[in-house]
């Protein structure tokens, strides 16, 4: 379609990671050489998004600093040097803190339990970076459902919720454990919903094949992206909101409400069991955004076609330190909801807009196959079947919320 | 004999004779979790991905969720979560039935003549399911989906409490 | 002895049916009942993959797509048998199954 100088599949850029560890590797028999791959692969996604976490933290203390008019972490220097440069090096002062802390056990908690779900949550939220394509050809594992993989892994987070409320033997903690349930629970089924158009529209469950989806432009210079159409900006909406609750971020922080909770299923926890949790909810919030770029913002594909010269790795971070900045943006401006507000939000508006959307796209899809006039005609009919609804129950929910009503505190 | 099938078969079948000797509840629960998750090993290595992806997203996701919920919701204190030991002929005559039926159903195993191994493993793709599932047999899709929906709202109506005359709100119930 | 896969996946998927069976009989939890049946229910999933991966079979998603049902099935089972746990806790406050032997509560 584009008639480049370089196709930019063959740059030397595009193809570096390849070359690189082909001629670490190329020498290695067969077998082996599939093992050592393998092993490259983990030991960088480790490193990479260990890194992105200790530098994601700084940027949200930083941001939220900075939206709340106070200067954020800028004090820990540069051990020997004394150079303070804008508390670059807060995140590793941060680990070396939890692991020289005293780890405490409560004398009646689940011991092994109380163990387990740090590990049990942070090997499987390391376990959903393996679908997500970082780049042309830069798939951890190709896997024909990879994203259902993708959600199935996700899905032993609330096992791990669980394990920790229960295990340290502290009421308020297995309440909280419990309406963390309730919530991830509650926003699982929007989530699940809201990918479902992709692979409708797609036609197949790998990641690869849904980026290929995405390929082309439109007039030459739009991109295909399902972002771009009725159903698929109302499904990456839905699919933001959901994952913001699957991650327990603020507004829906509920799980770990400091100022309600103590820290909720975290009570219990110090030292480094903390930094595995914690590590763990931003594990899950990148990977969720990873799935959403792959879903809906075309995945590695430049935005525009003479930005192609741009190696495909460099857009996916791009688009990922974006998202994640909208993670924070939105930390720093949303205040907390409300438990009960929170459900309904997930059963009486989420859920069936993601139902409708459902049903958009079947139509969206009857309606591709015909005449032009009928190819025009479907971006209004699709988008007012979303926005309607969208308009009518959002009405709805909001109806009598103004005056708030203090039904349980003093009057 | 492959070292991971053996692998799968002792930690499926541990977890899950573990899991029904055990008296604490929530250690029961979780340790037949692991063995969900053993028999969706199983089927990763028998090459049926999908099934597997499935099984998880099924059990260790939503079913471990309701029954950890019915476990906690149906007792009054962290005493009653070690379940009473149940009488020993009861225990005895659980074991000689099955006892009997395992010994007769490797009896039929090993005595039956299969069909050796396939050369080439069968492989199917999500498009292939998908295909069968809308196509051949979209009808049985149909009586699931209706099965399903049925047994939520029945689970719904069965767990929810009856609303109180004076307060005349319904709670929210099902899960 | 050599033993061809195909009949270690049924003595494996015999082992967990009975494991299944045992704890239903033995245990007097309702809750701890209604995981036994779903034992036995996987083992027969076990069984259906084991057959569609070894044995002939004329269409070649057969298998496969009979565990997809089975499993939606299951889930529906259990959902329903575990809010008849609640229902039945929550008119004799216990969970044995030997008490619970009233029509009426």
């Amino acid at each position: 379609m584009i008639a480049a100088v370089i196709s930019p599949p063959d740059a030397f850029l595009e193809r570096a990671p390849q070359l690189l560890r082909d001629s670490v590797t190329g020498f290695l028999p067969e077998p082996w050489r599939w093992l050592v791959n393998a092993l490259i692969a983990i030991g960088l996604i480790l490193a990479i998004f260990g890194t992105l976490f200790a530098f994601l933290t700084l940027a949200e203390r930083k941001i939220l600093g900075r939206v709340q008019n106070r200067p954020g972490p800028n004090r820990t220097p540069i051990p020997f040097l004394n150079i303070r440069f804008f508390g670059l090096v807060q995140p590793f002062a941060d680990g070396v803190k939890s692991l020289t802390k005293e780890d405490i056990v409560p004398r009646d908690a689940d011991k092994l339990l109380h163990f387990l779900a740090p590990v049990v949550l942070l090997a499987f939220s390391i376990l959903t970076f393996a679908v997500i394509p970082f780049g042309r050809n830069l798939v951890p594992l190709e896997l024909d459902a990879a994203v259902l993989y993708f959600f199935a892994a996700g899905a032993a987070t609330e096992l791990a919720v669980f394990m920790a409320g229960w295990a340290s033997h502290n009421k308020y903690s297995l309440l909280a454990a419990m309406r963390a349930l309730a919530q991830l629970i509650s926003y699982e089924l929007p989530l699940l919903l809201a990918w479902v158009p992709v692979v409708m529209m797609a036609g197949t469950l790998s990641t690869t094949g849904i980026i290929e989806a995405q390929a082309g432009w439109k007039f030459g210079f739009f991109p295909h992206w399902f972002v771009f159409t009725p159903w698929g900006f109302a499904g990456f909406v839905i699919f933001m909101i959901s994952a913001l609750a699957e991650s327990n971020r603020s507004p829906f922080d509920i799980p770990e409400a400091e100022s309600e909770l103590i820290a909720g299923h975290l009570t219990e926890y110090s030292g480094f069991k903390y930094a595995l949790f914690f590590m763990a909810e931003y594990f899950g919030m990148i990977a969720l955004s990873g799935m959403a770029i792959t879903l809906f913002l075309g995945g590695w594909r430049a935005p525009l076609p003479f930005l192609e010269f741009i190696p495909s790795y460099v857009w996916f971070g791009a688009k990922l330190i974006v998202l994640l900045l909208g993670f924070i943006w939105i930390r720093a401006t949303f205040p907390r909801l409300r438990i009960d507000q929170l459900t309904r939000f997930a059963w009486k508006f989420l859920v069936p807009i993601a139902l409708i959307n459902l049903g958009n796209t079947a139509i969206w899809s009857l309606l591709s196959n015909h005449s032009a006039a009928l190819q025009l005609a479907r971006w209004p009919i699709c988008a007012a079947i979303v926005l309607i609804p969208f308009l009518v129950m959002g009405r709805k929910l909001s109806a009598g919320v103004a005056p708030r009503t203090y039904r349980y505190a003093a009057s | 004999m492959s070292l991971p099938l053996l692998l799968i078969i002792l930690v499926t079948l541990g977890a899950a004779a573990l899991a029904m000797a055990l008296r604490n509840l929530i250690h029961s629960a979780l340790l037949l979790i692991a063995s969900w998750a053993g028999v969706a090993a199983f089927f990763l290595w028998a090459g049926a991905e999908f099934v597997a992806f499935a099984q998880v997203l099924v059990y260790v996701g939503a079913v471990s969720m309701i029954v950890l919920f019915a476990v906690l919701l149906t007792r009054r204190s962290r005493a009653d979560l070690a379940v009473a030991p149940d009488s020993l002929g009861r225990a005895f005559s659980g074991f000689l039935a099955g006892g009997a039926v395992f010994g007769v159903l490797v009896g039929g195993v090993l005595s039956s003549p299969l069909p050796g191994s396939k050369a080439v493993e069968p492989t199917v793709s999500v498009r292939d399911i998908g295909t069968q599932l809308m196509g051949p047999n979209a009808v049985a899709l149909l009586v699931v989906g209706v099965i399903l929906t049925v047994a939520l709202l029945g689970a719904v109506v069965l767990a929810a409490t009856e609303p109180k005359p004076d307060q005349g709100q319904a709670q929210e119930g099902g899960r | 002895m050599n033993l061809d896969p195909l009949h270690l996946c049924l003595i494996f998927s015999s082992a967990l049916f009975c494991i299944g069976l045992i704890g239903t009989l033995a245990r007097s939890n309702t809750i701890l009942v209604l995981l036994g049946i779903e034992l036995m229910l996987n083992a027969a999933n076990l069984n259906f993959i084991a057959f569609w991966r070894y044995g002939p079979s004329p269409v070649p998603a057969t298998g496969v797509l009979f565990v997809l049902f089975s499993i939606a099935v299951a889930a529906a089972e259990a959902a329903v048998g575990l809010a008849l746990v609640i229902a039945i806790y929550r008119h004799q406050k216990n969970v044995r199954l030997q008490e619970a032997n009233h029509l009426k509560g």
